[in-house]
């Protein structure tokens, strides 16, 4: 009997504590498939988050490192300078990568750190359970924005990757999200292309990708995506904000 | 007899005071003795004054500041004002008497009035009234070993420079001729 | 053997480093320690090492946390507000159990305070940086020589019991000059089995991690850590003992105002009052078997720091309250002088 669908090697056989519906499921395993692919998994070293990817380095078979709060790319900037012929990677959500960590982000990418960041931005922090995010769309309900976020009061959200694009360190910056096939087959390809880009030595790449929060944005799994492609994709528009073939 | 040469330097930036100290900290190791030397710094040195101190002396140095000089070196009328009282009675104080109009105001303390920076004008080396000055005071103090000399400025002008080494050695010379 | 040269303290402080091992320096800006990253930026390149100027102290600290997660022996330097900035990522080090050294050329304080030496953060230092139940291994040098043979203590400590190392000098030993002969360079290398380089399909995964979600695996991982703690406060104290058998009245003093005291017992000598000096080296573990020992002849102790008394908590401690502590102190970045000293040894004489 031949194999059709299995596990990737460097996604740990455990179950996660993701609820359902979300996306990292998805991401982790397609970053799995893209450290697979490129047959690294033996000379990556991941750097996990404060948010609800703090326990990726449970989920992942390569060496792991836990990050402080915004502060995965300069850990990662210090294991790649330590170790430049390794594979660094950062997962991090909105709160770690826009909010508290926006100066080690901007600064990695203007230096062109040659790491790979994959950036899950569902607009809430998850783990603290559902309060404003820097991504928080206008007029969206979350705990700390009871009456919905009110710019005048609370400021208008980041968007990443247009942020960075003015940049000139960054080889790759690229808005992708999993509601479909053939988008998660987009972001696979973006995934694949940013960790490409440092076994070529290009650079910083941050693949952004707009994800759902069932549990906190308190709808199903179903209307989840749903509100995501009504509000979350006009705001967050798909697609390559910076590309150094 | 023990030797404990508490030395101060004083100026404004640019007139090669901590140059001069490290002058005198070089020579002070290189003849043996222990030593130590600790500038001014942060944003008064920005366009302001500038001082150091320097130990020579044949115990080990307890404090690199000096509070009490036992010579201290002037080369403007702000420092002569402000540290000319610190001077430990019986001290020896050397002043630019080309830039410092007034008299020294102590009679306790023996007092070296060295028109450095006109001398230093008249023989076309106007930066190296500073090292002038040293030569004095490695003459008064005995450092003046020509052997010492010429093994110090080795070490303190860069390789890189070699015309500074003749010029350094020249401005020694005419300090030490006073 | 090396040949003895000049340096200023920040400069061979951070050429010993490079001689200890250091691969990596990661740094911000700030006076009075701005000449360690100006000789790393100049020196590292040509080392083979690793010299980055982060957009922060924070970040710095986090990529010290990177380095050292992934097993290269690094430091970072900085002067107190900067220091204050390090402290989470020095928790984080700590967490994780990770090896490090850590420069702090104390300048007065509290806020953006002074540029001028002091020893302000001695608290800091000493009570574990940062938050959580941790510590440091606390290294006071009184010179630049002890402050350069320190270095490589603090490297092979920092890896021998997997915790952070500071080196707690201040304004005025960096930027003083002495002569200092520097360290052989180091060439033993220390195996890592724990660090992040790198599976190469041949292990388990390594996780370097400070969380621990479960109440009861959080508290053995600390125990386990405070066991070490035990262990370094029995091998590792440092002191050194000046004129300390006979006298009357011990000072206790570190770093740079350990010097002046030093003149100050001289001086107090020469008029017969029988004054000498103990010198932690190690701030944390703090020697407090050598207090204790000359507590039983000493009828008085005097703490001498540049801050209005901090260790002077530990001397007492130490002694258990045995004898009466006096203090003397300058403090905003005033070094107290010798004759300050020396009248305050005469009141405590006279008592």
């Amino acid at each position: 009997m031949s194999v059709v669908f299995d596990r990737p090697h460097a996604l740990a056989d455990v179950s996660t504590h993701y609820c359902p519906g979300c996306f990292h499921g998805i991401i982790h395993r397609l970053v799995a498939e893209c450290i697979d692919e490129l047959g690294i998994e033996g000379k990556t070293i991941g750097i996990a988050p404060v948010g609800c990817s703090v326990l990726a380095y449970n989920y992942f078979n390569c060496d792991m490192i836990q990050a402080a709060h915004g502060r995965a790319p300069a850990v990662a900037t210090g294991v790649k300078r330590a170790n430049p012929d390794k594979v660094v990677f950062t997962y991090q959500g909105d709160g770690d990568l826009a909010a508290i960590g926006t100066a080690e982000t901007v600064h990695a990418a203007t230096r062109g750190e040659n790491i790979t960041v994959i950036f899950v931005n569902n607009a809430i922090y998850g783990m603290t359970g559902g309060q404003m995010a820097p991504t928080t769309l206008p007029g969206q309900i979350t705990q700390t924005t009871p009456f919905g976020r009110d710019v005048k009061e609370a400021g208008n959200p980041i968007r990443v990757c247009e942020l960075l694009s003015s940049l000139d360190g960054p080889a790759l910056l690229q808005r992708v999200t999993c509601d479909t096939v053939p988008h998660i087959r987009d972001a696979r390809k973006a995934i694949l292309k940013g960790f490409q880009n440092q076994l070529e030595g290009k650079g910083f790449s941050l693949i952004e990708v707009v994800s759902t929060c069932p549990t906190n944005w308190g709808l199903s799994p179903v209307k989840a995506i749903e509100w995501l492609r009504q509000n979350m994709l006009p705001y967050y528009p798909l697609g390559v904000y910076k590309e150094v073939k | 007899m023990s030797v404990n040469h508490q030395i101060f330097l004083a100026g404004f930036g640019g007139q090669g005071i901590l140059f001069a100290g490290k002058y005198l900290v070089y020579t002070g190791m290189m003849a043996g003795y222990e030593v130590s030397w600790m500038p001014s710094y942060g944003p008064e040195m920005r366009g302001g004054t500038c001082n150091c101190s320097v130990n020579i002396s044949d115990e080990p140095i307890d404090s690199p500041i000096i509070l009490h000089p036992t010579i201290l070196c002037a080369m403007n009328l702000p420092s002569l004002d402000k540290f000319e009282n610190s001077t430990v009675p019986g001290g020896r104080v050397f002043i630019d008497s080309s830039l410092i109009e007034r008299k020294p105001a102590r009679d306790d303390v023996q007092n070296f009035l060295i028109p450095a920076t006109g001398l230093a004008r008249e023989q076309n080396m106007i930066k190296l009234a500073n090292m002038i000055l040293v030569g004095k005071i490695i003459r008064e103090i005995g450092l003046d070993d020509p052997a010492l000399i010429e093994k110090t400025m080795t070490k303190v002008v860069p390789a890189k420079k070699p015309e500074l080494f003749d010029w350094n050695m020249k401005a020694l010379q005419v300090g030490m001729g006073l | 053997m090396s040949e003895k040269v000049i340096m200023k303290g920040n400069e061979a402080l951070a050429e010993a480093a490079i001689r200890a091992g250091c691969k990596c320096f990661f740094g911000y800006p700030i006076t009075p320690q701005t000449e360690v990253a100006a000789y790393m930026a100049k020196r590292m390149p040509k080392v083979g090492g690793v010299y980055l100027q982060a957009e922060s102290e924070i970040a710095a600290i986090n990529m010290i946390y990177g380095a050292a997660a992934s097993g290269a022996r690094c430091m970072t330097s900085s002067s107190s507000p900067g220091i204050s900035l390090k402290a989470e990522g020095i928790s984080y080090i700590c967490g994780a159990d990770l090896p490090a050294v850590i420069v702090n050329m104390t300048r007065g304080g509290p806020g953006l305070g002074g540029i001028q030496p002091a020893q302000s953060d001695y608290y800091q230092a000493t009570r574990g940086l940062g938050h959580g139940d941790a510590r440091l291994l606390v290294f006071a040098p009184a010179s630049i020589q002890e402050m350069c043979d320190l270095m490589t203590t603090a490297f092979d400590l920092a890896d021998k019991y997997r915790m952070p190392a500071m080196i707690l000098g201040d304004g005025a030993i960096g930027q003083m000059m002495e002569p200092v002969i520097l360290p052989e360079p180091a060439t033993r290398t220390i195996d890592k089995p724990w660090a992040a380089t790198g599976t190469e399909l041949k292990r388990a995964h390594n996780i370097v991690n400070s969380l621990y979600l479960q109440p009861d695996q959080l508290e053995d991982n600390v125990r386990a850590r405070f066991e070490r703690y035990v262990q370094i406060e029995a091998t590792e104290p440092r002191c050194e003992e000046y004129l300390a058998d006979d006298a009357d009245i011990l000072i206790t003093a570190y770093g740079i105002s350990s010097r002046i005291v030093k003149s100050a017992i001289k001086k107090a000598r020469a008029e017969g009052i029988k004054a000498g000096l103990l010198r932690p080296i190690t701030l944390w573990p703090f020697p407090k078997a050598v207090l204790k020992k000359h507590a039983a002849h000493a009828k008085a102790f005097l703490d001498v720091e540049l801050n209005m008394g901090q260790m002077i908590d530990d001397v007492r401690m130490a002694i258990e309250y045995a004898r009466p502590v006096e203090f003397a102190g300058r403090t905003g970045g005033i070094i107290i002088t010798p004759d300050e000293i020396l009248a305050k040894l005469r009141e405590m004489e006279a008592k």
